[in-house]
């Protein structure tokens, strides 16, 4: 059975908790009892009817507030497929728990209030999923009841949403009129809007094609652990452990080892209780390789064609994800890339980027909470890297500041530049 | 070393992939701290995760030691399977007992027929990671339990008292987790947090694991407290009107004899199991577990105080 990692983001009151309560309750994955106990509470906070966005906020604060703080991670099957969605909060302030939901998605799913359409905030939200990488956007145009399950007031945002995306450079988007308070379009067609001809929100998300996940070929190995079992039977026994980030192996391939550049050849790929002859994207192995040479944690198997750059500078953006600091330049880091962990500076920041507008703020002289920019980093010891638009796992990482031990960054590399070029 | 998979390539399926996900989350525990543990209570989540241990590693012995909590009420037969895969696997076992604490008078017990001492394996969790000085506790939680797991990260920050602030969690992304902490304080490690119940029976059924008898139906001394069947037992006094008879019943979880609730089942194997757990209609905390019965929070509640 194939699983798809869903992100969704709305605003605040666009219904978004309701729309996954929905979904969960029709596609019948809501148990009696949580049925029972959302009664209770709803019942408690004086509603006459039963709060499906009850179903995702789960904490103590959420439903006092009747907001979405957190990520909360949802787990729902039908027989054709498996989802995780990962519910990120709407409100402004929690842009960095949206960042967080979209890192792991491969498709995200915004909504829309019909009264209101497409506002700064879907904007926001559409520009940082696709700068998360996320290549297929779709938009459920909620509350149509309240248009009068109007057409024209579908197409037109529609239309404005479709002109949005294409701003971003997103190619694949759909569109869904939906009213998730009664369920309509939600598991079951409805049938107030004839007009519409598409598919159920189920019916996409069990239909959707899921976005290639390996679009890079070349093999990427982050070497995570040293298995070294010293036991008689193991005597000599040394595997390196970790998970294929992009590309394949094969026994027998000649790769090539980072920094170094020193080539061997793979003797062995071993996943209990044996061996295989091949590894791809996604599986977690352990290669054993041909010669006596000494590797250990942070450094990376790759194949001799097409090779990761090996940098200490490189451009890339960042989401800013502290409240208490704010980033200006030569600030000190830790910097966590693939199982690399390496001092790092930000030497300059060259942008801000204006997620509303989709314009770029030159040489701002900092960053703060929520803030996207585009800044250079240099790090004291070599990173292996690709660009984030073709690897998601060797393009990305965390800044963690060295005092609180706090991670207060998410970023992407763009570009990998020389390491002594002068200062712009 | 000779077997030799021939799978196709190409092709993972939802438990490969989630299997991968949690050897990847293990390897970066045993990298990344000095003195991590295990926690193991013979339940069906915790075996799923000795399993995955046990892969990640291979062919050298997972590199932690093996941790219990034990109430002192817990089920004989899955202390008895506790020992025996222990054992088998040739980990160290480390057991953190309520018992003592209660004989040494560091702990109070509760009174009353509803006592219970699930609260209590907190302090002794706590007390337990702070003796044997751990950095990181690999627990079997997942989000799907309970709606305040479903908030948790998959490396959870505890401060130097062992508590959850859940407003103010680290942000974790892609699949980079920041396990960094300083001494005293430490991090929960939860590598099955993407698994659903379902998922770890179809695991448990995949690689022909072991669990202790009481996950299958067998006839047991039960009486009904609160809609739910409880054994009988010296850990539970009866109270006036309550009638003990002999059922049919399985566990869904295993937990303390006095907070786990049986269900009449007639599922004897795991293939019977699995078509149940498919088709059930209520949660597994919901059906079997009471200390999750005290308010809309209750797990919340636990949890920010340290609990598993």
């Amino acid at each position: 059975m194939d699983l798809l990692r869903i992100a969704t983001a709305g605003s605040v009151d666009d219904g978004k908790s309701t729309l996954i309560g929905r979904l969960l309750y029709d596609s019948k994955q809501v148990f009696e009892d949580t049925m029972e106990s959302l009664d209770r509470a709803s019942k408690a906070q004086g509603l006459g009817a039963v709060n499906l966005a009850l179903l995702t906020d789960g904490l103590r604060a959420e439903r006092e507030q009747g907001i979405t703080i957190d990520v909360a991670y949802r787990y729902f099957a039908t027989p054709r497929r498996k989802f995780i969605i990962a519910d990120s909060p709407g409100h402004v302030q929690y842009t960095r728990n949206m960042v967080t939901g979209a890192s792991t998605a491969e498709l995200a799913l915004l909504l829309v209030d019909a009264r209101k359409g497409v506002v700064e905030q879907t904007r926001r939200h559409a520009a940082i999923t696709a700068l998360l990488g996320i290549r297929h956007l779709m938009l459920c145009v909620n509350k149509m009841d309240l248009v009068n399950w109007e057409q024209s007031r579908f197409d037109e945002i529609a239309c404005s949403f479709r002109q949005l995306a294409d701003d971003l450079g997103v190619k694949q988007v759909t569109v869904i009129p939906l009213a998730a308070v009664s369920g309509d379009n939600v598991v079951d067609p409805s049938t107030n809007m004839p007009w519409y001809t598409g598919g159920t929100l189920l019916d996409f998300l069990e239909t959707v094609q899921i976005p290639d996940r390996a679009r890079h070929h070349a093999l990427r190995f982050p070497v995570q652990y040293v298995i070294r079992p010293q036991s008689d039977e193991h005597h000599d026994y040394r595997g390196y452990a970790g998970t294929v980030a992009t590309g394949s192996v094969r026994t027998g391939d000649v790769v090539a080892i980072l920094p170094s550049g020193v080539r061997t050849q793979v003797t062995s790929i071993d996943r209990y209780p044996g061996s295989v002859n091949e590894a791809h994207y996604g599986q977690a192995v352990t290669l054993r390789l041909a010669g006596d040479i000494d590797i250990s944690r942070g450094q990376m198997i790759v194949g001799v064609e097409d090779q990761a750059d090996v940098t200490t500078r490189f451009s890339a953006d960042v989401c800013w994800m502290s409240e208490a600091m704010t980033l200006r330049p030569r600030k000190q880091f830790w910097i966590r890339h693939t199982t690399r962990r390496v001092r790092c500076l930000v030497e300059r920041i060259d942008d801000r980027l204006d997620v509303e507008h989709y314009t770029r703020e030159e040489a701002p002289l900092s960053l703060t909470l929520n803030d996207i920019g585009r800044v250079v980093i240099r790090t004291m010891e070599p990173l292996f890297v690709d660009p984030y638009e073709v690897s998601r796992d060797t393009g990305s990482f965390i800044l963690i500041d060295p005092g609180t031990q706090l991670t207060v960054a998410a970023g992407m590399v763009r570009t990998p530049l020389l390491a002594d070029a002068p200062e712009a | 070393m000779s077997t030799l998979i021939n799978d196709p390539p190409g092709i993972d399926t939802d438990l490969d992939q989630l299997e991968a996900e949690a050897i990847s989350i293990m390897r970066e525990v045993a990298a990344d701290f000095e003195r991590p543990a295990i926690l193991f209570s013979g339940g069906k989540d915790s075996i799923v995760l000795l399993r995955v241990a046990e892969k990640a590693f291979w062919p050298a012995k997972f590199p932690f030691p093996v941790v219990h909590v034990d109430t002192g009420h817990n089920f004989p037969e899955v202390l008895e399977f506790r020992d025996c895969r222990v054992a088998e696997l040739g980990a160290t076992l480390v057991v953190g007992s309520v018992q003592e604490g209660i004989d040494r008078g560091d702990l109070v017990e509760e009174r009353g027929a509803r006592a219970s001492r699930n609260r209590l394996q907190t302090p002794v969790l706590l007390e337990t990671i702070a003796a044997h000085q751990f950095d990181a506790a690999i627990g079997g939680a997942r989000r799907d339990e309970e709606k305040a797991r479903a908030k948790e990260r998959v490396f959870s920050f505890r401060d130097e008292f062992g508590q959850w602030d859940p407003r103010n969690q680290r942000p974790e992304l892609w699949h980079l987790y920041n396990g960094m902490h300083q001494k005293g304080e430490h991090i929960r490690v939860f590598p099955l947090s993407n698994w659903t119940e379902l998922d770890v029976w179809r695991y448990i059924e995949r690689e022909a694991l072991e669990v202790p008898p009481v996950y299958f139906t067998h006839e047991r001394e039960v009486f009904e407290r609160d809609g739910m069947l409880m054994a009988t037992s010296r850990y539970l006094p009866l109270l006036p009107g309550e009638q003990p008879f002999m059922a049919a019943v399985r566990y869904r979880t295993v937990g303390d004899m006095t907070c786990t609730a049986a269900l009449r089942s007639d599922a004897f194997d795991l293939a019977t199991v699995i078509a149940e757990v498919a088709a059930a209609r209520v949660t597994e905390r919901g059906a079997s577990r009471a200390d999750d019965r005290f308010s809309e929070a209750a797990m919340e509640d636990r949890k920010r105080e340290g609990y598993f």
